[in-house]
C-alpha cells in the first residue's frame, strides 16, 4: 500500500501494528509456559505467566487509547478505517487469549497434589501445539496481511475442535475410572477448555484480517463448535 | 500503479444501478472543453431526486465545471463548450428551447464564498422571487423571505434586522443567506460549491442541518474537498478524477469500502 501524504498518520499505524505485534508474541508465550507449567507442575512458572498479564493488559489499553486518538486526529477512511478498528478487535481478542493463559496457570497449583497424568499430558500439549500454531500463523498473517492465508487458518479450527472433543472424552473415562480423579480432570477439563478457545480466538483474528484486507465479512459458514456438549451420551 | 490502464478505464458501470425513472438529473456523455483544453471527459450519471449528492476529488479535476453544467452556468464562460446531454425530469436542459433564466431559477446555486448583493437582508431573499414574478402583492414577497429565511435557519438571527445590509452579517450567516436567496425562487435542485469552504465549525454544522432538512424536498448536489462533510450530508458519493469520473456509489460504501484504486488513495490521503 501506497504510503500517506501526511507521514505522521504512517507513524501511527506503524506503532498499531507493532503493539499488536508484541501483544501477539506476549499471548503466545504465556499460553505456551501455562501448559508447560501445567504439565511439569513448575509453580513458579505458573506465577509468572499470572503476572504477564498485567503486562498485556496494560497493552491492550494502550492500543485502545492510541486507536482512538488516531481516529479523533486523523479521521481514518476505508482501509485505514477497517485497520484501526480491526486493530481494536484484535487487541481484544488478544487480551482474552493472555486470560485464558492466566486461567490454566491459575489451575497449576490445584493440581499439584497430584499431578498430571502422563497420558493426559501428552493431550493437552498436543492441543496446546495445533491451538498455539493457529495463533503463531495468524500473528505472522497479520504481519504480512495474506488473505488467502487468513482463509486457510479458519478452516483449521476444525482440528482443534475435534482434538478437544477426543481429550474431553478421556477425561471423563478417567473420572468413571476413580471418581479420586475427579478434581484434577475437572480442572485439566477446565484447561483443556481454555486451550480450545485460544483456537476461536486465532478464528476471530484470522476474519478481521480477512475483514481489513477485503472490506467484506468471510464467506460461508465458520467450522462449528466443538462437539462435546452432546457428549453425555457417547460416554455411557 | 496508476499505470496508463487504469487511466483508460472508462468510468464506472455504478450509475446503470439507477434506472431514468428514479433519477432526477441524467447525464449522458457529458465532455467539457474550456477553448483546446477537454476538462471533462464522457461523464454519464444519474442524480436520485430528494437525496444529497457530494462530488469530490483532487482540485482541478472538474468538480465545479461539471456542476456549472447542471444549470448552464458555464454558458457564460466564452471559452467554454459542452458537449453530451444532461436531462432533468427527462427534458434536455441543452436543448435550445430552454431558457437559462428559468432553468436557473429551477436549478439554484450556492457558491464557495458568500456572495450577499450589497442591499438589505430583505431585499437579498426578495430579488429572486421578484424578477421571478412569484409574488403579486407586497405581503406575499414578505410571506416568501420570511420562509426562506425560515428554511435556511437564518430568521431567528435576523427577523428584527430585516433591513440592515446583508454584507454585515458573519460569514456563515451571509452563506445561510446565499441558502435563503436560492431556496427562495422553490428551485426544485440546489447546487453548492464548497458551500463551507469559508465557515467555522459551528457555521459549517448550521449549513449541513440545513442540507439534511432540505433534502426532503430538494433535489441537492454539493462539491466538498471535506471528506468528512461528504461523509456526513451525503448519500450518495461520485468521485473526479483528472475529468473523469471514476466512482459514484453510496456513500456509506464509499467511505468504508471504495472499489476504485484511485478513490482509495484520495479519501485515505495517500500517494495516488
Ligand atoms: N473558466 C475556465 N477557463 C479555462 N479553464 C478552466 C476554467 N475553469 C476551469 N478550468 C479548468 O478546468 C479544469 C477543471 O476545473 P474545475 O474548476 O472544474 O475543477 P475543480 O474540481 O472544481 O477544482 P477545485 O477543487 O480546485 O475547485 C481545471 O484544469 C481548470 O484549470
Ligand atoms: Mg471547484
Amino acid at each position: 500500500m501506497t504510503s500517506h501524504i501526511f507521514s505522521a498518520y504512517d507513524e501511527d499505524l506503524k506503532y498499531l501494528n507493532r503493539r499488536i505485534s508484541e501483544m501477539g508474541g506476549l499471548a503466545e508465550q504465556m499460553c505456551g509456559d501455562a501448559v508447560r507449567a501445567l504439565v511439569n507442575s513448575d509453580a513458579a512458572l505458573a506465577q509468572k505467566v499470572i503476572s504477564d498479564d498485567v503486562i498485556l493488559d496494560h497493552a491492550e489499553r494502550e492500543i485502545q487509547e492510541k486507536a482512538i486518538v488516531t481516529i479523533a486526529r486523523r479521521q481514518p477512511m476505508a482501509s485505514d478505517l477497517r485497520e484501526i478498528i480491526g486493530t481494536l478487535r484484535i487487541a481484544g481478542d488478544l487480551e482474552r487469549v493472555g486470560d485464558l493463559g492466566k486461567n490454566t496457570a491459575k489451575r497449576v497449583i490445584a493440581v499439584q497434589g497430584t499431578g498430571v497424568p502422563r497420558k493426559l499430558a501428552r493431550g493437552i500439549e498436543h492441543l496446546s501445539e495445533l491451538a498455539l500454531i493457529q495463533l503463531k500463523e495468524v500473528l505472522d498473517v497479520f504481519a504480512n496481511r495474506s488473505v488467502a492465508k487468513a482463509e486457510a487458518i479458519r478452516q483449521r479450527d476444525e482440528e482443534i475442535d475435534a482434538m478437544y472433543t477426543s481429550l474431553f472424552r478421556e477425561l471423563l473415562t478417567y473420572m468413571m475410572e476413580d471418581p479420586r480423579n475427579i478434581t484434577t480432570c475437572t480442572h485439566l477439563l477446565f484447561c483443556a477448555k481454555n486451550i480450545e478457545r485460544i483456537g476461536d480466538h486465532a478464528t476471530n483474528i484470522a476474519e478481521t484480517i480477512y475483514y481489513i484486507a477485503t472490506g467484506a465479512q468471510p464467506e460461508g459458514e465458520r467450522p462449528k463448535d466443538d462437539s462435546s456438549n452432546t457428549l453425555g451420551a457417547v460416554a455411557e | 500503479m496508476n499505470s496508463i490502464s487504469t487511466m483508460i478505464t472508462t468510468t464506472t458501470s455504478t450509475t446503470k444501478a439507477a434506472t431514468m425513472s428514479e433519477s432526477k438529473i441524467s447525464a449522458r456523455n457529458v465532455q467539457v472543453f474550456y477553448g483546446e483544453k477537454h476538462a471533462l471527459r464522457d461523464v454519464n450519471i444519474e442524480i436520485r431526486p430528494r437525496s444529497v449528492t457530494a462530488f469530490i476529488g483532487p482540485s482541478g479535476c472538474g468538480k465545479s465545471t461539471f456542476l456549472r453544467c447542471l444549470n448552464r452556468m458555464n454558458d457564460t464562460i466564452a471559452s467554454c463548450r459542452v458537449e453530451g446531454s444532461i436531462g432533468i425530469d427527462g427534458e434536455n436542459i441543452y436543448d435550445p428551447k430552454v431558457d437559462p433564466v428559468q432553468l436557473r431559477a429551477k436549478v439554484g446555486m450556492v457558491f464557495q464564498k458568500p456572495n450577499p448583493f450589497p442591499k438589505s437582508i430583505y431585499e437579498n431573499v426578495a430579488y429572486g422571487p421578484r424578477i421571478h414574478g412569484l409574488a403579486r402583492k407586497k405581503s406575499d414577497l414578505d410571506d416568501i423571505v420570511a420562509s426562506a429565511l425560515q428554511k435556511a435557519g437564518l430568521w431567528n438571527e435576523v427577523k428584527d434586522r430585516l433591513q440592515e445590509s446583508g454584507t454585515g452579517l458573519s460569514g456563515g450567516q451571509q452563506q445561510r443567506l446565499c441558502i435563503a436567496r436560492a431556496v427562495a425562487v422553490s428551485p426544485e435542485i440546489i447546487l453548492m460549491d464548497e458551500p463551507c469552504s469559508a465557515l467555522d465549525p459551528i457555521a459549517t454544522a448550521k449549513v449541513e442541518e440545513l442540507i439534511h432538512e432540505l433534502r426532503s424536498n430538494y433535489t441537492i448536489v454539493i462539491v466538498t474537498h471535506s471528506m468528512q462533510q461528504a461523509a456526513r450530508v451525503s448519500q450518495r458519493t461520485a468521485m473526479f478524477h483528472l475529468g473523469l469520473l471514476v466512482e459514484e456509489n453510496d456513500t456509506d460504501k464509499m467511505f468504508t469500502n471504495p472499489d476504485d484504486q484511485r478513490t482509495q488513495d484520495y479519501i485515505m490521503g495517500r500517494f495516488g
